[in-house]
Order: C-alpha cells, then sequence, then structure tokens
C-alpha cells in the first residue's frame, strides 16, 4: 500500500526526466500507473468485504507520533477506486487533450502529484498524516489550476484557490490537535469507540468548527465556494478529475470518515444541514443562468457537494446510504460530462451553450456518452442517478417533522440539476448543425473512449446495483454507521411517494429546459448581484488586509530611529512601571549605605551640573566639554570607592574620546534646531520616566542579598593561582584571559576600521 | 551616598535617552556615552561599594582580607569601557565620514541607501 502512495510521488520525479528522451508520440503509456493502482486495490476488494479493514503502519516520526498508518475500509476502498479509476481515464484524455503540449512532462508531473496525495489522503489513518496529504493535494492542485501560466485569469484563480484551501488546510490541523489533545490518540480508526468522551469534552465546539471549516473550504460550501467556478480555468482533465470527482470530494470524504467518532450529534447535524441546504440551492439556481458549459457545470458540482454535506448532516443510515452511492453516481456522470466538455472546447473552440448545437452529426459517440451522463444526472430511469436521487428522497421522507421542507429543498434542487445536465449533456448535441460546425471530425479514440466508458457504466450500475452493493457498498455503509446494513439496492420499487417525486422532478426539469433558454441578457442579470456575493466579500476583505498591514508596516517600520527607540522605551517603560507599581512595596535599608561626605557630595553635583550642560547646550564644544568632565567625575568617584584600576582607565579613554570629538568636531556642522518643542517636551517626559523607573528598579535590586562565591573564589585563588596582587588585574589577564583577548581583537578592528575610514578616498561622490 | 548615587543612574539614563531621541548624529553618540557611564554606574553599585579598600592583596598576605571592594564588577566594566571606547571612536569617524559625503547630520536626512537623497 505504500508503493501504491509513494509510487505517484516517484512517478512525478522522474517523470519530467524521462518524457523529454523518449521522444515518443504517444503519452498513452502514463496511464499504467494509475491503471496498476486501479487493478491492484480492485484485487484486494474482497478482502475489504469479508473483513472489513486493512491496516498497515510504517514508522515515520515515532518521536512525536507521526506515523504512515494506513487503514483501508470500504469509505478509503470507494474513494480509492474513484481516484485511480477516474485517474486512469484523465491519464489517457490527456494523453490525446494535450498531445504536444509544452510542458505535457510537466502536467503529468502534478497530476500524478495530486493523485498520489490523494490516494494518501484517503488513505491515512494518523491525524497528522491526514493534514500532510491535505495540504499537499491542495499544492499541487494550485499548480494544475494555475497550469496555463501565461495566461493571469489563470494565475489568479489558482492563487484564489490555493489561498482559500490553504486557510481549510490550517483549520484542518487545528482541528487535528484538538482531536489528538482530548483523545491522546493519533489513529483515527481508534477514535470511534471515544466517541462520547469527545462529545462530552469542552473543546468538541472548537473541534467542530474547525473541521467544517475545513471541509468546507476544500468542499467548495457556502460561503466558500466561489474558488471553484475560478479554478474552472485549469484544463479540462484537470477540472475533471480535481474538481468534480476527487479533490471537492476530499471534503465530503474527511466528514465521512468523522462521522462516526464526531457524528450524532445536534451540533453536528445542524450546521451541516443548513450550509448543505444553502450550498445546493443557491449553486443550482447559479447553475441555471450559467452560459460557459464549463461554468454550469461548475456550479452544478457545487450544488451536488452541498446535496452530499446535507445528507451527511441528516446522519440517518438511510442518509448516509444515499451519500455513499450519490458520491459515485456524481463522480460517473459529472466526470463524464467534464470530459465531453473537453471534447466539444478542444474541437469547436467554444463553451458558449447558446452558440452549440446539432453536433452528433459529427461527433456521435461523444454526445452517446452525453446523453447517458444526462439520463443518469436526471435520475431518469435506468440511470444509476435514479437509484441515487430515490435513495436521496428516501432520507429526507424519513426526517420526521422536517420531513416535507427538506424533501422540498432537494426537489427544487434536482430539478435545477437535472436542467443543467441537460443543458451540458443534451443541448449541443441536438438540433441544426451551424455551419460553422460543418467540417469539424470526431477526435481520436483515447478522448472519446473515457467519457463512453463512464457514460455506461452510470447506466449498467442502474440495471445492475448489484454488481456494486455487496461489494462496495455494503463496507462502506458498515463503516459510516458502525451497524450491519441492512438494505437492498434496486432501481424498481413500485408504485409509492418516492417514484411519484421522481417523476415531478424529472417532469419539471424538462419543462424547465423547454422554457428557460440562458443568454447574455440573463446572465447579466445574474450578474448584477456579483457585489453582494461571498467572492467580491473575500476580495474586499483581502483587499483591506492588505492595505492594513502595509499601514502597519509603515508606522512601525517607519525608518526613523527615534520613533523605534521610542516605541521599544515606551513599551518597556509601561511594563516596568506595571509591575513595580503592583507587584513591589518600596523599601530602602538606610543602615547597610555609607555616610555621604562633603567632597562625595561636591563631586556629585558637579556631575549632575555637567549632565545638564551636556543636553542642553547649544555649542557642541561645551557638550563634549562638559561630557569629559562627567568622565572625570566618574574616575572620582570610582577612586572613592576603592576602584583604582577603574579610575585610571575611565580616566585615560574619557580624555581620548574628547580629543577624538574635538579634532572631529571642525569638520562637523553646527546644531541646528532639527525638533520643534512639542518633540522635545515628549522626549523629555519618556526619558525622564525610563530615568525614574531605573533609579527605582536599582533601589529595588540592592535590597537583594549579592552572592559572594565568585568574588570569594577570586580573592582567594589571585595570588595562589595567578600570582598576582591586583584581583582585577588577575582576573583580566588570567582568569578570564580569553575573553581579554577577544576583547583586543575586537579594539583591533574598530582600529582598523576607524584607520580605513580616514583613508578611505571616495571616488565618485566626494571628487563632485 | 547609594541614594545620591542611584539619583545620578536615573540622570545618565534619562540624559542619555533624551539626547539619542535627537536627530543630530553626534547627540546621538554623546547619548550613547552617557547611557554606557549609566550602565556602568549601576553595576558598579550592584556590587555593594566599600571605601578604601580596593580588591589588592597587601604585600605579606597571601588572600584578600575579610573586607574588599568586589572585583568582579570591576572587572567587568574595565572591559564595557574598553569597548565602549571602541565603538566610540569608530562611530565618531564615522560620522565624519558620513558627513563629508552626504553632507548633513540629520538622521532623517540619512534613511535611504540611494545616493540621490
Amino acid at each position: 500500500m505504500l508503493i501504491a502512495v509513494t509510487s505517484g510521488f516517484v512517478f512525478a520525479l522522474v517523470i519530467p526526466l524521462i518524457m523529454g528522451r523518449l521522444k515518443s508520440k504517444s503519452t498513452l503509456w502514463a496511464a499504467l500507473l494509475p491503471l496498476s493502482i486501479f487493478v491492484f486495490f480492485l484485487s484486494i476488494l474482497p478482502e475489504i468485504q469479508d473483513n472489513g479493514h486493512i491496516r498497515v503502519s510504517y514508522q515515520w516520526v515515532p518521536s512525536i507520533g507521526v506515523n504512515l498508518d494506513f487503514y483501508l475500509d470500504g469509505l478509503s476502498m470507494l474513494f480509492v477506486l474513484l481516484i485511480s479509476g477516474i485517474g486512469t481515464l484523465v491519464f489517457i484524455y490527456t494523453s490525446a487533450y494535450l498531445k504536444g503540449h509544452h510542458f505535457l512532462d510537466r502536467f503529468y508531473a502534478y497530476l500524478s502529484m495530486f493523485m498520489a496525495s490523494m490516494l494518501g489522503l484517503v488513505l491515512s489513518d494518523n491525524i497528522y498524516t491526514l493534514f500532510i496529504f491535505w495540504e499537499l493535494t491542495s499544492i499541487s492542485s494550485f499548480f494544475l489550476i494555475g497550469f496555463n501560466n501565461d495566461s493571469e485569469a489563470s494565475r489568479k484563480s489558482a492563487l484564489t484557490a490555493l489561498a482559500i484551501t490553504g486557510i481549510g488546510g490550517l483549520f484542518l490541523l487545528a482541528a487535528m490537535v484538538g482531536l489528538g489533545h482530548v483523545t491522546q490518540l493519533n489513529q483515527i480508526s481508534a477514535m470511534s469507540s471515544l466517541s462520547e468522551v469527545i462529545q462530552g469534552n469542552n473543546l468538541y465546539g472548537w473541534i467542530l468548527l474547525f473541521l467544517f471549516l475545513a471541509a468546507f473550504t476544500k468542499s467548495a460550501q457556502f460561503p466558500f465556494h466561489f474558488w471553484l467556478p475560478g479554478a474552472m480555468k485549469a484544463p479540462t482533465p484537470v477540472s475533471t478529475y480535481l474538481h468534480s470527482a476527487t479533490m471537492v470530494k476530499a471534503g465530503i470524504y474527511l466528514l465521512a470518515r468523522f462521522t462516526p467518532v464526531l457524528g450524532n450529534h445536534e451540533w453536528w447535524n445542524g450546521p451541516l444541514i443548513i450550509v448543505g441546504a444553502i450550498t445546493m440551492v443557491y449553486a443550482a439556481i447559479h447553475a441555471l443562468f450559467r452560459l460557459d458549459l464549463k461554468g454550469i457545470l461548475a456550479y452544478s458540482t457545487i450544488s451536488a457537494l452541498g446535496i452530499l454535506v446535507f445528507l451527511i448532516g441528516l446522519g440517518s443510515s438511510a442518509a448516509l446510504l444515499a451519500a455513499a452511492i450519490f458520491i459515485l453516481v456524481h463522480a460517473l456522470y459529472k466526470a463524464t460530462l467534464f470530459l465531453v466538455t473537453g471534447i466539444i472546447d478542444h474541437e469547436t473552440g467554444t463553451r458558449d451553450v447558446s452558440q452549440l448545437r446539432g453536433l452528433n452529426k459529427v461527433m456521435l459517440p461523444v454526445g452517446i456518452a452525453a446523453l447517458l451522463a444526462a439520463i443518469s444526472n436526471a435520475g431518469i430511469p435506468p440511470s444509476f442517478g435514479f437509484v441515487g436521487k430515490d435513495l436521496i428522497y428516501a432520507a429526507t421522507l424519513g426526517m420526521g417533522d422536517l420531513a416535507w421542507p427538506l424533501t422540498i429543498l432537494a426537489i427544487i434542487t434536482n430539478v435545477a440539476l437535472l436542467f443543467a445536465g441537460f443543458l451540458a449533456g443534451i443541448k449541443p448535441f441536438f438540433g441544426k448543425l451551424p455551419e460553422r460546425f460543418q467540417n469539424l471530425h470526431l477526435p481520436g479514440p483515447a478522448m472519446y473512449a473515457p467519457p463512453l466508458l463512464l457514460g455506461i457504466l452510470c447506466i449498467l450500475f442502474g440495471l445492475a446495483p448489484f454488481l456494486l452493493e455487496i461489494s462496495l457498498i455494503h463496507p462502506v455503509v458498515a463503516g459510516l454507521t458502525g451497524t450491519d446494513p441492512d438494505f437492498h439496492l434496486q432501481l424498481w420499487h413500485g408504485f409509492n411517494l418516492i417514484l411519484l417525486l421522481s417523476v415531478i422532478t424529472i417532469g419539471s426539469g424538462t419543462a424547465l429546459y423547454f422554457i428557460l433558454k440562458p443568454s447574455e441578457n440573463l446572465l447579466s442579470k445574474v450578474n448584477a448581484f456579483e457585489g453582494i456575493s461571498p467572492e467580491s466579500i473575500v476580495r474586499l476583505i483581502s483587499r483591506g488586509f492588505a492595505k492594513f498591514s502595509s499601514g502597519w508596516t509603515r508606522f512601525f517600520q517607519n525608518g526613523y530611529l527615534r520613533y523605534y527607540l521610542i516605541t521599544i522605551l515606551g513599551f518597556i517603560s509601561l511594563m516596568l512601571a506595571y509591575r513595580l507599581f503592583t507587584g513591589i512595596t518600596l523599601y530602602v535599608d538606610t543602615s547597610t549605605m555609607t555616610t555621604v561626605t562633603f567632597y562625595e557630595a561636591v563631586v556629585l553635583i558637579i556631575m549632575a551640573v555637567a549632565i545638564f550642560f551636556t543636553v542642553f547646550s547649544k555649542s557642541r564644544l561645551v557638550a563634549v566639554a562638559s561630557m569629559g568632565v562627567v568622565g572625570y567625575s566618574f574616575c572620582l568617584i570610582f577612586l572613592f570607592y576603592s576602584a583604582p584600576d577603574l579610575a585610571m582607565t575611565q580616566f585615560s579613554i574619557d580624555t581620548l574620546t574628547v580629543i577624538l570629538f574635538v579634532l572631529v568636531l571642525y569638520n562637523l556642522p553646527k546644531y541646528l534646531k532639527l525638533s520643534d518643542t512639542r518633540d522635545r517636551i515628549r522626549d523629555g517626559l519618556l526619558s525622564l520616566a525610563f530615568g525614574t523607573l531605573i533609579s527605582i528598579l536599582t533601589l529595588e535590586v540592592m535590597n537583594e542579598t549579592v552572592s559572594k562565591e565568585t568574588s570569594q573564589y577570586y580573592a582567594e585563588n589571585a595570588y595562589i593561582l595567578g600570582k598576582g596582587k591586583n584581583v582585577v588585574n588577575v582576573i583580566l589577564v588570567d582568569f578570564r584571559g580569553f575573553d581579554t583577548m577577544v576583547e583586543i581583537t575586537v579594539l583591533a578592528i574598530a582600529a582598523i576600521g576607524v584607520f580605513g575610514l580616514l583613508k578611505l578616498h571616495l571616488r565618485s561622490t566626494e571628487k563632485e | 551616598m547609594e541614594i545620591l548615587l542611584v539619583i545620578i543612574i536615573g540622570l545618565l539614563y534619562a540624559a542619555g535617552i533624551y539626547m539619542m531621541l535627537r536627530r543630530s548624529l553626534v547627540k546621538l553618540i554623546i547619548g550613547l556615552i552617557l547611557l554606557g557611564n549609566g550602565a556602568n554606574l549601576l553595576i558598579f553599585l550592584l556590587g555593594k561599594i566599600v571605601k578604601g579598600e580596593p580588591p589588592i592583596i597587601a604585600d605579606t598576605e597571601k588572600m584578600l582580607g575579610e573586607i574588599y571592594a568586589d572585583p568582579v564588577p570591576q572587572a567587568l566594566i574595565l572591559t564595557a569601557i574598553v569597548i565602549s571606547f571602541g565603538l566610540q571612536a569608530f562611530a565618531i569617524i564615522l560620522i565624519k565620514r558620513a558627513y563629508k559625503v552626504v553632507k548633513t547630520d540629520d538622521l532623517d536626512e540619512m534613511n535611504a541607501t540611494d545616493e540621490d537623497l
């Protein structure tokens, strides 16, 4: 199973290298990869049927519980077969659709990377690997949507899709971390037994919220649906594969997967029913007014996804059965319709339904595929879609008090979907063939065979639902509901209410098809509401956010040193002040302090005056001289308090600094008055506040007892170990000799810098 | 005495910061020097100041007596003074060069790297 998942990634790496070398005209062989995966999983289908599931585990990062746990049950199997099966057809289709395309190798690489991520996603049992594969599908779909990277619209759509699904991915991580925290488990399959523990936990609501956001963004639920129509900029094989059959169903998969763990709670059912219902009706009505074939299909896909969320939200075993069937039904007919659309686009160069007519005369097999898909989509017997729709009505009717409102919503949606299916699957092929399409011809079998095969399956599964019942659908439903399934799929249930509803749906949908003709006029009327659509709102938010962040950056990163200082110091002052005034009572122990003598007081007064002059003098010379006075006063303080070495150092250094300053000052401009009084007062207040705080802090710190251990060691060993009588000197040159050497190095570097700056002649700027 | 020194420390910090907030480069350097002095004094004070007992071992002894000024802060400050001198010297020369090139010591006019300011 590991090989099946990773082979796609390996293939993605290798294919750009080998495809260029092969020079072979056909790239049909690339489809062997998904085909072999499909066959492999088909071969273990009986095992699933008998045991219910297969579990394989490989250690990856065991220390944090991230392992490649693969868990294959009915639900995973359904998706795996869809992914690899439709993948095979898409790979075949692509070989003709993008024949001779410059970046075909790259396209296959993205496509197989996507397939592998998708397989990994539906097989993962570990919450972290689930997240990783989830993100991988977003990333690979980004490349696929933006495949036509020379078109701006295409790049923009790719970015929108990545942004929406990427945010969803982060929510998924949050939900998974929450789940892991509550259950202390990393394996999803082990969590279902803890369902009650999770639902009793305080975090349950948050986990649900995050999980829903992840699923809704990925599966294009209202109000996050708008990335999907945009993503139709991608080449048609991508739309087929990602945006109808597989990736957008990842959110559905996620919800289905967690139904046994989190479901069966009103917080789970309520939001899903509401969001699903809004999405399915909203998108279905939108689909009525589209002219672009892909637009119609995109909105009807969103609507179908809404139905699935709605069904999972209903949560009854009948609804879950309907969901399982409808996933398959929808994947089959929608993929067919997308592939057909791709052929129409490829051959005629247009996707505008109002212009397409009578194509049956030139491409009959394609028309047959489309017709079969449209029938299944409409739920007309004997198609598989009929079985699916019956189950949906059965599920809504079984909802007690809410049965009728829910059923009516389902009918509205189905009528609109039927209309959309007819528009995409029937209208382009019937009627009189316009002259400009007379010279068209049927594309090669690599293009029309895949949709035809899918179209036939649409009908075949309807005629013979038992083909799937025991082998695939039973394990799926068993996994979802946790009970042994008790149902029997069949086409004909006899005359009952459900049949009546079906007839109503088909009748009104067909009537609608003949009444409502899509036109530019109608489309523009619908577009008038774009201003309040979620897409515009999100764009507004993102633009506002960009503006806000650039303003924010300009506010803090303004390039003025003093504002940085003010921000930093102001913040520190506030923190310090808060702490000092709330947590600490000021206490000064005067008994241990030394007394003040007259000459000390004089020195301190001189110092204070000198500081004052340094700051407020208008003359630079006075300021520098006062600074020298401050330094010399320091020497005296050091002398009084037993630090002769410091006094000597301070004396020499201060002399040097003052001399250097005076030398340089001749070259510098006079002080200019650069700031106004308000700035000065502001700065003065800030610095006074900070100075006061430092003073208080110092007083506080002085109350702490100082550990004398280190000093004691030096005091006792300076002579014995270091053979020196001046302890400070011994510390510097002996005990910490290495530090001093580094210090000397620093000084040397500074000296080289000074020397360099003095000797440097800037050529261009200085000669001006 | 300690209380007076604490006041001086506060003054030095306040003066240093006030100078650093000015737009002139020269004032910025002076502010840095004052701030450095304040920090040195702070360290010195925290080591408990003692009068007339420098950390020098008497000729006849092999180790310091009972009361002595703490040698560790002194060693630290000595290092700090020397290093800050390196910084100051470099900064002063840098100002000189910068002024020669851009003809200003106003920090607000120096916040672009392009030549045509």
